[in-house]
């Protein structure tokens, strides 16, 4: 194994952790405002295809359309807060929604193919909040523009860990990381620290454990770094319990959204009812007025089709076969699944399907940790001075619980429903109060304990020193007497998750003792990862993105824990609080780790109202 | 991707965790990746082909299904060209009390609407 056994030391004014949609904006924006500032991108892959929109988009998911007086910022508010049973940050949505429509024109200027309504002359709407586009290159673009107003790119360089200062308490003083092409270990020094790391995939043991295993719905490279990392560092997180199941194509998990809402494809049960009409007095009598939510809340829509499934009624169809009935239609249909998620094209052409033809199986996918699309896990920020209530807001708008470091993305907590445009819009936000922040403090020079660092260093490479050391002990194959590979500990957590936390193979079911059970199996797991073993870096990185994914497990465990209610029948059930208890429960949880004395704290926080 | 150094040719050094993007076969400029999609739920027999031409901004697909029917699509990439994207440095520099505010670059002109939209008065706890 050759390492480099370099050091990289890189001083910068800004640091913005993952190149996505939110790191993109961040770095675009802090670059407008800090002329003279050096803006920094770490992305442990490359920008120009990284996250979760490696394949593209076929549509932009938050468009308010204020120039056509098509929906005003506090109407997106109300959709989000409905689909989310009420549990949200209403003054980072009306932030993002009063924004996010200059994102999608300067999208459209920089080169995004945009689709028009032949009939209104506005931008070709797939629902209410999203248009549609020909996205194939939606992130060459938008990492094109980052690329080019930022000071330096790193590409290929995983961060692991957040700098804290020695000197100030609380405060944010960079980042350390490795090249995970040649090894060197990266030390970032920065005077801000923007985490746009995206969520996060395999917690749960997905659907498909062989060589499907990759075909997540969410991609099997985002590892929740966007939480371990501010975790680690002492920031607070809030609602980590609210995990994400989506209802997708079975097995390639296509996207539901062109056929639902475009071109209204029903869903039936195996005997050709619609039950989501026939289930519906059920739900109320389960979910009360929530029930009453326009659009039926996402959580809801899945439990309607769990009940369905485990009554017998099975398989779920979805009829593309009597709506795909012009040419036109049947092409956009095909770019839809091509832009977004090819392996769904494959699964067709295998099976025989033309969906022109014949309906298709749908299922829910294993939940996902994350906080842009129609769930809000993430870090508690402050809002923006102008709008937001005491208690969310501490001087600089999206700035954690920690100084100096901000968040965008799906490292937000609270503000779901954000997506690629309001994901990049939250970046813009976080970069210019980053400068702002920066600006404020001139001062200031970062600074960082040199034995934390060096610990640190020795700390990412020991898996490597692991794999050497034991290797002599194993005749052939993994299996040694003193270390698991990142493999292994990938596959005790995902069990671990599934079993106790509610993943696939109880329904999505758990309790409090279930949850006690796997949160001590967690921690046991996490003595383990000290011997963890890699034996080239690609394993290294692995061991990494294992590392940060027991992290978010801990802290989404925790939370499940905490919250004594079922708030999103769907995403989970809590099978000992099974109804929504609006009286103790209409309120946002929240978690702190101390580093220092390694212990947790639970509290709530209030949910205030803005809009009526 | 890796290369193997004995028969010098790409490999995936981990299928079980490709989300098949196609971002390999993309980018490769001699056309030598083909994706086989996942064996655990799809029969063999098919395929699914692509071309991504920047210069021309469009993108080609040929798609096979295992009983042998063939679909081509061509749909568009982008309208302007590779690298012409400005940097955000590259605007007038803004004043320094728009710090102070809540605009973001280019605004409110890009927002297509006259000014930030505010707040809307909540009837409810009697806030104007
Ligand atoms: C299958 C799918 C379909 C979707 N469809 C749509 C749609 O049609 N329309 C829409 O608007 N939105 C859609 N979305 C949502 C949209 O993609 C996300 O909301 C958006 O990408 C979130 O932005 P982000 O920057 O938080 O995360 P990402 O864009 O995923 O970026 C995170 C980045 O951080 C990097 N990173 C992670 N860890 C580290 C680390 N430790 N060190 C360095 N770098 C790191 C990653 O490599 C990645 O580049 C979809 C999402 C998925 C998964
Ligand atoms: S298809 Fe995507 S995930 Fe699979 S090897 Fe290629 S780039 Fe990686
Ligand atoms: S020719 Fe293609 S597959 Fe081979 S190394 Fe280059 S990019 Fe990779």
């Amino acid at each position: 194994m050759r390492v480099s056994g370099k050091t990289k030391v890189v001083d910068t004014d800004i640091l913005v952790v993952g190149g996505g949609f939110a790191g993109c904006g961040a770095v675009y924006e802090s670059a407008y405002w800090g002329r003279n500032l050096r803006i920094t991108l770490v992305e442990k892959a490359n920008i120009e295809r990284s996250g979760a929109v490696a394949h593209g988009l076929s549509a932009i998911n938050l468009y308010i359309g204020m120039r056509w007086n098509e929906n005003k910022p506090e109407d997106f508010v109300r959709y989000a807060r409905g689909d989310l049973v009420g549990l949200v940050r209403e003054d980072l949505l009306f932030d993002i929604a009063r924004h996010v429509d200059s994102t999608v024109h300067l999208f459209e200027e920089w080169g995004l193919p945009m689709i028009y309504d032949k009939n209104t002359g506005h931008y070709q709407r797939e629902g209410r909040w999203q248009i549609m586009i020909h996205g194939e290159s939606y992130k060459p673009i938008v990492a094109e523009a980052a690329r080019r107003s930022a000071t330096e790119v790193y590409n290929r360089v995983m961060v692991t860990h957040l700098l804290k200062d020695p000197r100030i308490p609380n405060r944010v003083s960079g980042a350390v990381g490795f090249n995970v092409r040649d090894g060197s270990f990266y030390i970032f020094r920065a005077k801000a620290v923007i985490v746009a790391a995206g969520g996060a995939s395999h917690i749960y043991r997905p659907r498909s454990v062989g060589e499907g295993a990759g075909r997540t719905w969410y991609p099997p490279w985002n590892n929740g770094s966007a939480y371990a990392l501010p975790i680690q560092a002492g920031a607070s997180m809030t609602q980590m319990e609210n995990k994400l199941v989506v209802t997708r194509f079975k097995d390639g998990y296509g996207p539901v959204g062109f056929y639902f809402l475009a071109l209204k494809a029903v869903a039936t049960n195996v005997y050709g009812e619609e039950y989501e009409k026939t289930k519906f007095e059920e739900l109320r009598k389960l979910v009360g007025k929530w029930a009453d939510a326009k659009p039926l809340p996402t959580c809801f829509r899945n439990h309607v089709m769990l009940q369905e499934i485990k009554e017998g009624r099975g398989p779920i169809l979805i009829h593309t076969e009597r709506v795909t009935e012009t040419p036109e239609k049947e092409e956009a249909a095909w770019e839809d699944f091509l832009d977004m998620t090819i392996g769904q094209v494959g699964m067709w052409a295998a099976n025989n399907i033309d969906p022109k033809d014949k309906p298709s199986e749908l299922t829910t996918s294993e939940p996902y940790v994350m906080g842009s699309h129609a769930v809000a896990a993430g870090a508690w920020v402050s809002g923006p001075a102008d709008l937001s209530p005491k208690g969310y807001f501490w001087g600089y708008n999206r700035m954690l619980t920690v100084e100096g470091l901000f968040g965008a993305g799906d490292t937000v907590g609270g503000s779901p429903h954000k997506f690629s445009s309001g994901s990049f819009t939250e970046g813009r936000l976080a970069g210019k109060a980053a400068v702002k922040y920066v600006l404020d403090h001139p001062d200031y020079t970062p600074g960082s304990d040199e034995s934390v660092v060096s610990r640190l260093r020795d700390t990412i490479f020991k898996p490597l020193e692991n794999y050497n050391l034991g290797r002599n002990m194993v005749v052939a194959g993994t299996v040694a007497p003193n270390y698991i590979y990142p493999r292994h500990g990938l596959n005790r957590l995902e069990k671990i998750m599934d079993e106790y936390a509610g993943g696939v193979s109880t329904f999505y079911v758990t309790n409090e003792q279930l949850l006690e059970r796997g949160l001590d199996l967690i921690l046991t797991l996490k003595e383990d990862l000290s011997h963890v073993a890699a034996e080239d870096l690609h394993q290294l990185q692995r061991a990494w993105e294992l590392n940060h994914r027991a992290w978010v497990s801990e802290a989404v465990v925790r939370h499940t824990i905490f919250r004594k209610e079922t708030r999103w029948p769907g995403y989970y059930y809590r099978a000992d609080y099974p109804k929504i208890d609006d009286d103790h429960w209409n309120v946002f949880t929240v978690s702190s780790y101390d580093p220092i004395s390694g212990e947790w704290t639970m509290t709530t926080k209030p949910v205030i109202k803005l809009v009526d | 991707m890796h290369i193997d150094p004995h028969i010098r040719r790409a490999y995936n050094t981990e299928p079980e965790m490709c989300w098949e993007c196609y971002s390999c076969v993309k980018y490769c400029p001699e056309n030598a990746i083909d994706v086989r999609s996942y064996a655990d739920f799809n029969p063999l027999g098919h395929s699914v082909t692509v071309r991504r031409e920047p210069a021309k901004g469009v993108i080609s697909w040929r798609i096979r299904f295992r009983d042998g029917r063939v679909k081509h699509f061509v749909f568009p990439t982008r309208t302007t060209r590779e690298d012409s994207i400005p940097s955000s440095r590259s605007y007038p520099e803004p004043v320094r009390e728009l710090l102070e505010d809540q605009v973001l670059s280019h605004e409110p002109d890009k927002l297509m609407v006259p000014s930030l939209p505010k707040l809307p008065p909540r009837p409810s706890d009697g806030r104007a």
